[in-house]
């Protein structure tokens, strides 16, 4: 084997600040927009269901 | 088409490529020109991807496909957040700490050189193929409906995106794709707009009766094609076959200003991916409800294949069904109106038996359609039999005003400008990075030649592809089957990204034989499905076997390979 690139510096590794309004780290982020597609499938499955 | 058509389209396509054109003329740096200008912002990352992504097909066929079955296909994107969010928290920021310009480029790193000319000889291969598609799938059905000769056609297509993504590279691609998606958002509001207003009041219960609103279904059923199961792992591992691995979005998101603007552009397809998809589809779904309203609604949407047998020896035959289809067609709508308003009069009992009629009335309209599709193939074995493809461009042409019209045809070519750009930029940079310069190591530190012969990578590409469409006569189920082997192709490179990242005590012999293997396996397991058709899986669920597979071979192979060389030291 060679070198080992997964060994990221914290720096590189979603240290840096998003610089979104609202959050101060990356996993917020990430949970935020995972939390909104399960709004859209609740949404769609009750749509699904609404119009059956 | 009109002056007025004619002057928007041509508009648009020559002004935006002239514009990138000039806009990146003196692109001569390397890193530039592969990867684009170092100050690019998320937005523009972000439009870019997308862009790359969403081809004509996707604009064009994707109403047809809710016309015909429903939105249920929505849920084929339901893995895509989870996957970019992967994609943004391990394979970006690795890609970017090490600075590459391909994503096997990092394979060559990690392990060493066979595994990363697999990486990118499996990459060239389907994307090559795919490159040829790309051009002829929608330049067929423009050219079919419009008149246009078909090979002009693919011409003009190839060679204007030619022009910029040689000239500029990433830099290009990136900018005139920004534009491009601003014709596709504006073309397709105004045509969801015009058919809105166009649609009845009971437009989405009537929608939902028909079948045509089933958005998630969680029956774990394996052999249904589009399940929110189906769509969250398959999809999953397809989209992160996509988006971490295959080298036209890599180099769309490697290229930001920083890791944080990369980032956030994935985050923007995170979040809008799935809503646009939906937008999309609820056109066709649309679409459905305004063709049951009018009178001359025809029994095959591609009315010049109809035509063209229509007047030949089974003309008989061909009438009858058209007559069948008016009579049916009128019978359905009654049975619609009877509907709405047994419904509207609140008696559940009624309303249940209206819907009853209705459906049956819809099936006897599916079963006309179907002998229509049956009357085309005797006629002639070799006819167009999928006419889905064409529902929303007779909407287009039949019910939009002039210059609109003009505005949804020019959004057909923005989007297969767009997704050849990105694949023209990405084979051109592979076939430099991976392929030339590891058999010329000593001219890699040569700038100048290095951005010269991606730039004759990237036109040879594009002149294939060109050629690849005139050449070659693509039946339908060709397009299927060569979509079918990029789904065959991509879980064993996933598979070798997911060891690489992952598993670190496997090395590359281990890893490259694994793929192999597990690529065996994919295809096994294919043409098992295809040769008993009652064990077929749908396709989706071939990416997690595939990636699981290499993944376990991966791990057996390393632990043979290490028992013989404890034996060997001992």
């Amino acid at each position: 084997m060679k070198d080992d690139p997964t060994q990221v510096p914290a720096s590189e590794d979603g240290a840096e600040e998003p610089g979104v309004p609202g959050f101060r780290s990356w996993r917020g982020v990430y949970a935020f927009v995972l939390g909104l597609f399960v709004l859209d499938v609740v949404l769609l499955a009750a749509f699904t269901r609404w119009f059956r | 088409m009109n002056a007025l058509d004619w002057l928007v389209l041509l508009g648009t396509m020559l002004g935006i490529a002239a514009y990138g054109t000039w806009r990146t003329r003196h692109t001569d740096n390397l890193n530039t020109y592969l990867k684009g200008s170092r100050t690019t912002k998320w937005g523009t990352i972000g439009l870019s991807v997308m862009a790359t992504q969403a081809s004509t097909i996707t604009y064009l066929s994707l109403p047809g496909q809710a016309y015909e079955s429903g939105i249920a296909f929505i849920q084929n994107y339901f893995g895509l957040p989870l996957a970019l969010v992967i994609v943004c928290a391990v394979f970006l920021p690795i890609y970017r700490r090490l600075g590459v310009y391909t994503a096997y480029e990092y394979l060559g790193r990690r392990f060493d050189t066979k595994t990363r000319l697999l990486g990118a000889f499996l990459f060239l291969l389907q994307r090559g193929l795919q490159s040829g598609i790309t051009i002829y799938a929608p330049s067929i059905i423009l050219s079919t409906v419009l008149g246009w000769r078909l090979d002009l056609t693919i011409l003009f297509t190839g060679l204007l995106v030619i022009v910029y993504t040689v000239t500029g590279g990433s830099a290009a691609v990136n900018l005139t794709q920004k534009w491009q998606m601003a014709v596709i958002f504006g073309g397709m509001v105004t045509a969801f707009v015009v058919l809105i207003m166009r649609l009845p009041a009971d437009a989405a219960p009537i929608a939902g009766a028909m079948g045509k609103l089933e958005a998630v279904d969680f029956t774990p059923d394996l052999e249904r094609r589009y399940t929110f199961w189906s769509g969250m792992l398959g999809g999953l591992f397809l989209s992160l076959s996509y988006f971490g691995t295959d080298q036209t979005q890599v180099q769309r998101y490697l290229g930001g200003a920083s890791v944080r603007e990369g980032r956030l552009g994935l985050m923007f397809n995170a979040v809008f991916k799935v809503p646009m998809q939906l937008f999309i589809v609820l056109l066709g779904a649309g679409l459905f409800v305004f063709y049951q309203f009018q009178p001359d609604t025809p029994v095959f949407f591609n009315q010049t294949e109809w035509q063209r047998h229509a007047a030949g020896p089974h003309a008989e035959r061909f009438r009858a069904i058209e007559a069948e289809h008016a009579v049916r067609h009128a019978e359905q709508l009654a049975r619609i109106r009877a509907w709405v308003a047994a419904r509207d009069s609140g008696d559940a009992q009624l309303e249940a038996q209206a819907r009853a009629e209705m459906r049956t009335a819809q099936a006897a309209v599916n079963a006309v359609r179907a002998e229509a599709r049956a009357a085309l193939k005797d006629a002639d074995p070799r006819a167009k039999l999928k006419d889905s493809d064409y529902v929303f461009i007779t909407f287009i042409l039949g019910q939009l005003p002039h210059g609109v019209i003009g505005l949804l045809i020019a959004v057909m070519f923005a989007s297969a400008l767009s997704s050849k750009a990105g694949e023209l930029n990405a084979l051109g940079t592979a076939s430099t990075i991976d392929i030339w310069r590891h058999f010329r190591p000593l001219a890699a530190h040569d700038e100048a030649r290095n951005v010269r012969n991606a730039k004759w990578f990237t036109a040879l590409w594009g002149l294939f592809a060109i050629g690849f469409a005139l050449l070659v006569s693509f039946a339908e189920n060709l397009i299927e089957f060569l979509n079918i082997i990029a789904s065959i192709f991509y879980p064993a490179l996933l598979g070798v990204f997911v060891v690489a990242f992952f598993l670190k005590k496997v090395g590359g012999s281990a890893v490259f034989w694994a793929a192999v293997a597990a690529q065996t396996v994919v295809i096994g397991i294919y043409f098992y499905g295809k040769a008993n058709p009652a064990h077929e899986i749908g396709y989706l669920w071939l990416n997690p076997i595939g990636v699981g597979a290499c993944v376990l071979f991966s791990l057996v192979l390393q632990a043979l390979i290490g028992a013989r060389g404890r034996r060997a030291t001992a």
